[in-house]
């Protein structure tokens, strides 16, 4: 295409462009990936060689460190507990949220438009701005200190995009699929559990890369809600973590690099999914 | 008939009040609820006596809440004006230059993203470590030989906001970036190449062609980075502290209106009341700010 920027068969002035454009991407690649080396370098080395040189290369590779962040510091219950709220969230997310999404896109009445719109309500309003009313009710319902209270304000985080997005999906599902399934004897769950669900299928991992990354990382609520120990998700862990070690440089490392690198190890597999995945609600 | 009606609504509420029911507790009811706390003065989480507009006027002019929430509310306004000129260029620059398909276009792509996918927390920790005074970023300094440069980035009233806004520019510009790109890739390639087979320049294909065709997710953008300017807290609270330190150079709204919900500003305990209000603007600004833009960019909307 005559648009591209190539480097091959270029005239001259155009060739310095793309060398220049290329010396900048570049730079901002190292800027991007010095600081995540560097960190999983210094994990392996002690403070006072950190503090003395901090560009020099570890000479050993201990993993006495990981050990003791994953298990004396409980690194390894933070990541678990992650890793169940986050999942259990994202499941009630797309239950909950198909269902509803079908409800509103796959039928005619009168009252459909304001419930699309109750759900859409949610895109716009800051829920950290509600946490008072927020912890009064989990107070009230016995829930502070219990991971449920997380998991439903996850959920409610997860719906109203998840609904905004499906149901675009589902209004093109075409209406003869649903009315063969009818003569065939599918009632409405039949319909939506074996024809529209599997034809939104792609929408649907679209949705849970959208959601999963921000309840996995969300550091509000857990924070609010989960202060014993036992409950702790990765990013609260990491920060009494780092109120208890602020001087152990060694350690800090090796916390950031066991906080970091099994999303960054999943994006290098999945790199397009995440890319689709996270601007789906921003690209059209 | 009519029981076939009803069957249709049986189903209708069988698939849409499971999730409405979570909207409406956590989401629509706590809206509310702030609205009608905040009209009330409050003795730790008991209620007390109608005030109205009291604590309304306590955020706005009365000390020490009033110096504490123009100072936050300028912090936001910062954070959303650099973000906006500083990252958001940077992303449309750098959607550009990857629409255009450079040589390793498709791994820079991918590279930009990378932070995106990190907790804030985590991002903030990280740099936290490196801006202090004995580490990385002044080593790096020191290695360039501009030793001079140094400075307690994170220990200075007037740098450390905008080494916290620097941090999550480093995080989050990958997101522009992309968004720009895909924007920019939905341009029909019919006009660009026309536009140059007529000899256009570079400045001006962009500026006349491309631009005025990709005000929608200029918008979203706008909409997004307003958002996130009225919700940064993690960014501060990992770097700077609960606080703002120093001297709550660096407090924003979030955090201001942390320390007061949960004690505290004033007296050392959670002040419903004053909270509750301080929730409300913040509502009232994301609300407000999104329509505007919405309003104002929809006008420069083209249509092809």
């Amino acid at each position: 295409m005559t648009t591209d920027l190539r480097f091959r068969g270029a005239g001259p002035g155009r060739k310095a462009v793309v060398l220049l454009v290329e010396l900048l991407l570049c730079a901002y690649a190292l800027l991007v990936f010095y600081p995540l080396a560097n960190m999983v370098l210094s994990s392996f080395r002690s403070t006072r060689d950190i503090l003395r040189a901090p560009f020099a290369l570890p000479t050993a590779f201990d993993l006495a460190n990981y050990r003791a962040v994953w298990v004396d510091k409980g690194f390894g219950r933070y990541f678990l507990n992650s890793l169940w709220i986050t999942a259990t969230a994202m499941t009630l997310v797309l239950l909950l949220g198909s269902m509803a999404a079908y409800g509103v896109s796959r039928y005619k009445y009168r009252l459909s438009t304001l419930v699309y719109m109750l759900f859409l309500s949610g895109i716009m309003l800051p829920l950290k701005a509600a946490i008072i009313p927020l912890f009064i009710l989990m107070k009230k319902l016995a829930l502070v200190d219990k991971p449920l209270s997380v998991i439903l304000i996850f959920v409610a985080m997860g719906l109203p995009s998840t609904v905004f997005i499906l149901a675009g999906f589902m209004k093109s599902v075409p209406i003869d699929l649903e009315h063969a399934a009818r003569i065939d004897g599918c009632n409405d769950w039949g319909i939506y559990r074996r024809i529209v669900m599997p034809v939104v299928a792609p929408a649907i991992s679209l949705v849970t890369i959208y959601n999963a990354v921000p309840i996995w990382n969300d550091f509000f609520f857990p924070l609010v809600f989960l202060q014993s120990d036992k409950w702790k998700t990765l990013p609260v862990g990491l920060t009494s973590f780092f109120g208890q070690h602020s001087t152990n440089w060694s350690l800090l490392f090796t916390g950031l690099t066991i906080a970091v690198l099994p999303v960054l190890v999943l994006y290098l597999f999945m790199a397009k999914y995440f890319i689709r995945g996270m601007t789906a609600g921003a690209v059209k | 008939m009519t029981g076939k009606d009803a069957r249709k609504g049986l189903w209708i509420a069988f698939f849409v009040l499971p999730g409405l029911a979570v909207v409406f507790t956590i989401i629509l009811l706590p809206l509310f609820m702030s609205l009608f706390n905040s009209l009330f003065s409050w003795n730790q989480l008991l209620r007390g006596d109608f005030v109205g507009l009291g604590n309304f006027r306590k955020v706005f002019a009365t000390e020490p809440y009033r110096t504490r929430f123009f100072n936050a509310i300028g912090n936001n306004l910062t954070w959303f004006l650099v973000t906006m000129l500083v990252q958001n260029s940077l992303g449309l620059f750098f959607g550009y230059l990857l629409s255009r398909r450079v040589p390793g276009h498709e791994f820079f792509k991918r590279v930009i993203f990378i932070p995106v996918l990190f907790s804030i927390v985590a991002v903030g920790f990280l740099w936290g470590l490196y801006l202090r005074p004995n580490g990385l970023f002044n080593g790096f300094l020191k290695l360039l030989g501009a030793g001079s440069l140094q400075r307690a980035w994170l220990g200075d009233e007037n740098l450390a906001t905008f080494s916290i806004i620097a941090v999550n520019i480093w995080r989050w510009v990958g997101f522009p970036s992309l968004v720009f790109l895909a924007a920019i890739d939905n341009v029909p390639v019919e006009c660009l190449e026309a536009a140059y087979l007529d000899g256009a320049k570079e400045g001006t294909i962009f500026r006349r062609i491309i631009l005025p065709l990709i005000v929608p997710s200029i918008t979203v953008i706008t909409v997004l980075t307003i958002i996130g300017s009225l919700n940064v807290f993690e960014q501060i609270f990992t770097m700077t502290g609960l606080d703002g330190s120093p001297n709550f150079s660096t407090d924003t709204i979030g955090t201001l209106f942390y320390r007061t919900a949960f004690g505290s500003v004033d007296s050392g305990n959670p002040e419903i009341g004053v909270g509750s209000a301080i929730g409300v603007v913040i509502y009232a600004l994301t609300f407000g700010a999104s329509i505007l833009s919405i309003a104002t960019l929809n006008r420069k909307e083209v249509e092809l």
